[in-house]
């Protein structure tokens, strides 16, 4: 398959919801996945996304809505008839059987030639990058060659939908990031539509294809990883995926103006513009990498004048705490990235006076009614 | 419009396909064989006792008029009290000694704990009648005590026939019990809880009270109550040293086969029922709440050493051994003797069960028999249900009534199954809502199979509580890695679930096995003439004053319990010595 | 590992198929049920017998105390399991005859029994075999070592110097019990009787369930007199024990050991063959050998140790009475003494 098979449509989830006696675990999730394609479901947990895994799979029955696979209503057939290869976090690797017993694990109930069988083991095992790890049982492996395993053994019956569930978080920080351009990679060779759980942002963003982002059982946003960073449709997805500034205090003055004390803020976003009335308090919101940082800052559109309120060190960039100067709105704080570079030749220090600019396509506006950034 | 409608038609297509999608009705079909079993041969027996306890000896229910008979009748009532009063100093001593033990073991640095552990054990492996026989060589008339090693030393005389008899031999039948649950409560203490007082620099006796028995709590409550009802439910050893001293259990059996008095046997057996229940359900509470304890701990106590409470312990502990290698040799010993205490030549005339009642080899071998059976189709059963009721996911109240069946018998004493099931299995048939139901298991009243079905009930509980945790150590997913890659369930029992709960399928085995070749209280009035069985056969020549045959019988039970563990110890180093390799880090 | 696992299988399924054809096999073998109280060391020497002349009938024997066996039939009487009863208390044949579970059955050589050792109807509903009697067996070196005097008779049994160094057998559970109550009661009336037992009560330091354990008891050392029945005083001096066995003056208790057949469906012929050749005088021999009563006099002698004249040691006994009473007396007896003993 290639990618241009993107448009047909693979899987169709629609209007799952779930139902745990009176606790509702799942309201109306749809989405779809065009065959191929790789789908991360994102969010913190408790918000559902293991749960509708579970239902794609058939792990678990929805209270209502259905599943659609090619056209097919699948929410009554049976997990071994709905063709997919599950990866669970713990791998769920048998103890008992070498690395090669538990990719052929599958096979073998197939009834097929045991040359055939071995011969299939032997490829799944080189393309995971297990080469003479066949005879090793699960606990003599690494997490990183367990995983594979799991992943391999997932593939065995050549699925046509491949689920993971946090595949990748019992793994260190380094093996975690190697791992996810190898599983990216092979799931592209495979060309196999893969759908993702994780809490885990950049995994997802580095990854899939698109994010479903979720929370408290709802689907907030389903977008290009570059869509959910850049325009996070609520402040939820906002917070949850990297760091974002919101100013609290600003209020609609015009079409595109917005002010925080007494500074005013021109803004391009024009969904937001459109949603907010005159005078209306509103949520301002802005990426700490987004603010340009200068010394000798001019009255130009969007600028202002802050002290630097303490500076944190992270490696390749500081991270500025930020007082906004003469807003009379209060304690409003601004977050600003800077890179080391300019930070050294800047000569930046704790207290000093820097001139701000928000560029107005960066800056974000949300409607605070029903979208507090906490919930 | 067209698309919903071909949608619903595919739906009922998959709805007719899932009926006849045979893996799950397979799930299903076991599920509900299994429940309704679980409610044949516990709960409909059980029911009957209680019907029968309500009746009068024609069949008409007659309320709580036998209860009231029965406790303004003072020769019968009068065992509650003495039953309690035996059961509760059982249940101090006991876990007093079991306590010390088990902190000997646990907290000191005193040597051989290995060896102390497992010789203490010992008297799990003996049918109670064979401590009530090994009591009667020690503190009879003619005992060694008594007679101060015929007549060494001056004697000590007891009153041994009586409530001195009963308490000494449950103490040598809870001991080991008592000792284990304590072990296993002092082993799982946090050790930080000791830093953090050491630090506060609090005195030895505080952290005993504010560390030490807080943190055992649970293991203590539970502790207790099964030792009371150990010692209140047994049979054997108030059968040989109870004397005149009237308890419930022997009351039982008195009504039962002296007096032919069913209706006031399951009178006795109800009372007998009620404090027993009440401390197992005090026990699941407890229980309940000592897992939760487990889950949370932490850092494991490396005990320091301290010479004076370290010898103090050696002594204790090697003194407890020693007292039950001593009270075992007697009985060997005894067994050994030709004519007790007037000649002492030393043979195997009393090895040589011929003109003896009891059945002697035939009911050894039978003995033997039954045991295994009973561990092949028990371990089986339970470890298949508990399967079942742990890692399916469809039938969700079926399983937890299958749960909840599986824990009662429990609170059921053997004596109880026994009679429960002579009522249940030898009625010809009910009279249900007018309708009358033949009892198509009465042709199993007097078999094999009753005796093997009345211990695999008996045994239910604690075999299916070793099967439930090893399965819940078993990564769930197992199942449904399985699922998604079309493989039926029953084949990864086979392939994966098995072999990796082997050591707790054969533990349960072994439980099986062991307990079913001592126990009595059951089977004693279930077994026929046809099929004899060793701890039977130790009661009837007690029964009929064949001392040292009958000691001669408990000495061979032990001995094959003691071989079988040994032969289980051996197997499993095996095992573990192979699958090493599947156990990770 | 898949070889471990294989052979595991292999041996539970070996085990199982063991255990299978064992317990098939027993229920093939089972032929003819009999359910006995004779003692333990009599029955092979009898059973020998039955064996040289019918190969072809398998019996097997349920044996155990008196109450037991009558609790069993009792208890069985809706599906009856024995197929007879052999030698066991009349007085619980009469039971199970009250209950309906006797069919009459006139055995060959019927006309030989005396009319004392038989059911009185043409077609008896139970045949004795032989009389078995009270005897207390006496630990000669313990009551020479305690300084004890050797009892003669009942009356000798009050006497407090044997406080708490008698034993005697439940009559609820014992033949034996209950026949030497049963005589007690008999031979000085109700009222007395029940006197002289609670007297005797006093004495007493256990009650046992079986009617020869007070003998091994006495011969073992641990209580040094034993109120039990003649033949077990005998057969434990033979074992080496220094036992000696007493008739009490009075008078012994006694009771007929008798058969009976089973009424259920499908009565077999081996049974009453069985029937038959219990009274035959090849067996009546044989039980002549240690009981001097028997169904109809043998040549045999006298066995050692007995009286001369055995018939007259026996009182004169109302079975009838005992049988009807039966469960009366058993219910004062368990009011009296078996809650009592407890109380300090």
């Amino acid at each position: 398959m290639s990618k241009d098979s993107n448009q047909k449509t693979y899987l169709d989830v629609r209007n799952i919801t779930k139902d745990f006696g009176r606790f509702t675990a799942l309201r109306k999730i749809s989405f779809n996945a065009g065959a191929g394609e790789f789908i991360s479901i994102l969010g913190p947990s408790g918000c559902g996304k293991t749960t509708i895994l579970r239902i794609i799979a058939g792990l678990e029955t929805q209270t209502s809505g259905e599943v659609v696979i090619e056209n097919r209503e699948v929410s009554n057939l049976p997990v071994s008839k709905r063709n997919i290869g599950i990866v669970f976090q713990s791998y769920a690797l048998f103890p008992n059987l070498t690395a090669e017993q538990n990719i052929a694990y599958g096979l073998k109930n197939q009834r097929k030639n045991r040359n055939v069988i071995k011969e299939r083991v032997n490829e799944l095992i080189e393309l995971v990058g297990l080469a003479g790890m066949s005879h090793k049982y699960p606990a003599q492996l690494s997490g990183g060659q367990q995983q594979r395993v799991a992943l391999a053994r997932a593939m065995a019956l050549s699925p046509d939908l491949l689920l993971l569930d946090e595949p990748l978080s019992a793994l260190d920080a380094r093996v975690r990031v190697k791992l996810r351009t190898e599983v990216r990679e092979l799931q592209k060779r495979l060309g196999v539509t893969t759908i993702m759980v994780t809490h885990d942002q950049e995994e997802a963003l580095t990854m899939a294809d698109r994010i479903l982002v979720m929370n408290n059982g709802e689907l907030i946003q389903n977008g290009t990883p570059n869509e959910i960073y850049d325009k996070p449709a609520t402040p939820f997805v906002a917070d949850f995926i990297g760091s974002m500034n919101f100013l609290t205090s600003a209020e609609k003055k015009d079409k595109g103006v917005y002010s925080v004390g007494n500074h005013l803020f021109q803004v391009s976003d024009e969904k937001s513009v459109r949603n907010t009335k005159l005078g209306e308090k509103v949520l301002m919101a802005i990426r700490p990498e987004d603010i340009f940082v200068s010394t000798n800052g001019e009255q130009a559109t969007n600028e202002v004048v802050s002290r630097i309120r303490s500076m944190e060190y992270r490696g390749s960039v500081f991270r500025l705490v930020l007082d906004l100067i003469e807003s009379g709105s209060g304690d409003e704080i601004l977050e600003a990235d800077v890179s080391t570079e300019k930070v050294r030749r800047l000569d930046l220090k704790p207290d000093m006076k820097i001139s701000l600019k928000l560029p107005t396509e960066r800056i974000r506006v949300y409607s605070p009614k029903g979208s507090n950034i906490y919930d | 419009m067209a698309e919903t409608a071909l949608n619903s038609a595919a739906n009922q297509k998959l709805t007719l396909r899932q009926i006849f999608h045979g893996e799950l009705w397979l799930k299903r079909l076991i599920i509900l064989l299994m429940c309704i079993w679980l409610l044949v041969v516990v709960v409909a027996p059980i029911f009957q006792l209680l019907s029968k306890s309500l009746a009068d000896e024609d069949g008409n229910f007659v309320g709580l008029a036998n209860f009231v008979y029965y406790f303004q009748t003072p020769s019968l009532s009068h065992s509650l009290p003495n039953s309690i009063y035996v059961s509760l100093m059982t249940m101090v001593i006991s876990v007093s000694l079991g306590f010390l033990f088990a902190y000997g073991l646990t907290r000191t640095t005193i040597k051989g704990k290995g060896l102390l552990k497992g010789i203490a054990m010992m008297p799990l492996f003996a049918p109670t009648l064979a401590n009530g026989i090994a009591l009667i060589y020690l503190f009879g008339r003619k005992g060694l005590i008594t007679r101060g090693f015929f007549g060494t030393f001056p004697g000590i005389e007891f009153p041994l026939y009586g409530p001195f008899g009963i308490i000494f031999a449950e103490v040598v039948y809870t001991f080991p019990q008592a000792m284990l649950i304590l072990f296993i409560a002092l082993s799982i203490t946090d050790a930080r809880l000791y830093e953090a007082s050491d630090s506060l620099s609090a005195s030895k006796i505080k952290t005993f009270f504010t560390v030490t028995l807080p943190g055992i709590k649970y293991g203590l409550i539970s502790a207790l109550f099964i030792c009371f009802v150990l010692a209140f439910t047994d049979f054997g050893a108030p059968k040989v040293v109870g004397g005149n001293y009237n308890i419930l259990a022997t009351d039982i059996y008195k009504q039962v086969i002296g007096q032919q008095n069913f209706t006031m046997g399951a009178v006795v057996s109800v009372v007998l029922l009620i404090p027993t229940v009440i401390a197992f359900i005090v026990d699941r509470i407890v229980q309940r709440k000592q897992v939760a304890m487990i889950a949370a701990r932490s850092v494991p106590l490396v005990p320091k050493a301290n010479r004076i409470i370290d010898s103090l312990f050696q002594v204790f502990c090697i003194l407890i051994v020693l007292l039950i290698i001593g009270f075992y040799s007697t009985a060997v010993f005894a067994s050994l003797v030709k004519v007790w205490p007037y000649k002492l030549e030393l043979g195997f005339w009393h090895y040589n069960f011929t003109g003896m009642g009891g059945g002697g080899y035939a009911a050894f071998f039978n003995s033997i028999r039954m045991s295994l059976l009973s561990a092949v189709i028990g371990t089986a059963l339970i470890f298949g249900s508990a399967y079942l009721i742990e890692k399916v996911r469809e039938m969700k109240l079926m399983r937890q009534i299958g749960y909840f069946l599986s824990i009662i018998p429990l609170a059921l004493p053997g004596l109880v199954i026994g009679l429960a099931y002579i009522f249940f299995f030898n009625a010809r048939g009910w009279e249900i809502f007018g309708f009358y139901v033949p009892n198509v298991l009465n042709p199993i009243y007097g078999t094999m199979a009753i005796l093997v079905l009345s211990n695999i009930v008996h045994f239910y509980t604690v075999s299916f509580l070793t099967a439930t945790t090893a399965l819940k150590q078993m990564d769930i997913e197992f199942e449904h890695v399985s699922e998604s890659m079309g493989i039926p369930f029953y084949k990864t029992f086979t392939r994966v679930t098995v072999p990796v709960c082997l050591p707790a399928i054969l533990e349960i085995g072994m439980y099986f096995f062991v307990n079913s070749m001592a126990t009595v209280s059951a089977v004693i009035f279930l077994y026929s003439a046809d099929i004899p069985l060793a701890s039977v056969a130790v009661a009837n020549m007690d029964d009929a004053g064949d001392i040292a045959p009958a000691c001669a019988m408990s000495v061979l039970i032990i001995a094959t319990n003691i071989t079988v563990r040994l032969l289980y110890s051996l197997v499993t180093r095996k095992l573990k010595r192979r699958t090493q390799a599947w156990i990770s880090k | 590992m898949n070889k471990i696992w294989k052979r595991f299988l292999m041996s539970i399924l070996a085990l199982l198929t063991l255990g299978l054809f064992c317990g098939i096999q027993n229920v093939i073998a089972e032929d003819l049920l009999v359910y006995t109280a004779l003692e333990d060391d009599e029955i092979p020497r009898y059973l020998a017998l039955f064996k040289k002349s019918h190969p072809d009938i398998n019996v097997k024997i349920v044996r155990d105390s008196t109450g037991i066996i009558t609790a069993k039939v009792l208890a069985e009487k809706d599906n009856p399991r024995a197929d007879l009863v052999w030698g066991t208390a009349a007085t619980s044949l009469m039971l199970f005859d009250q209950a309906g579970i006797v069919e009459p059955y006139k055995p060959q050589g019927l006309s030989r029994v005396r009319a004392k050792m038989r059911d009185s109807n043409p077609v008896p509903h139970w045949v004795g075999i032989k009389a078995w009697m009270t005897g207390f067996c006496v630990n000669t070196e313990e009551v020479k070592y305690m300084k004890l005097p050797v009892p003669k008779n009942f009356e000798d049994l009050l006497n407090p110097v044997y406080k708490g160094q008698l034993v005697m057998p439940n009559p609820a559970s014992s033949g034996t019990g209950f026949l030497t109550v049963s005589a007690i009661l008999q031979m000085k009336g109700e009222a007395k009787g029940w006197e002289y037992l609670s007297k005797l009560h006093e004495n007493i330091a256990r009650y046992t369930h079986s009617g020869s354990k007070p003998c091994k008891i006495a011969g073992a050392g641990e209580l040094p007199i034993g109120i039990s029945f003649a033949y077990r005083g005998f057969m434990q001096k033979k074992k080496g024990e220094p036992v000696v066995t007493v008739f009490p003056e009075e008078g012994s208790g006694w009771d007929v050991e008798a058969n009976c057949l089973i009424k259920k469906p499908g009565i077999k012929k081996a049974a009453k063959t069985f029937l038959d050749w219990a009274i035959s005088p090849e067996v009546m021999k044989e039980y002549a050998k240690v009981y001097p009563v028997t169904a109809y006099s043998t040549d045999m002698p006298i066995p050692d140790g007995f009286p001369k004249q055995p018939e007259k040691q026996l009182i004169e006994n109302d079975f009838q009475w005992a049988a009807a009473n039966r469960r009366r007396i058993l219910a004062e007896w368990s009011k009296r003494y078996d809650g009592k003993s407890d109380a300090k």
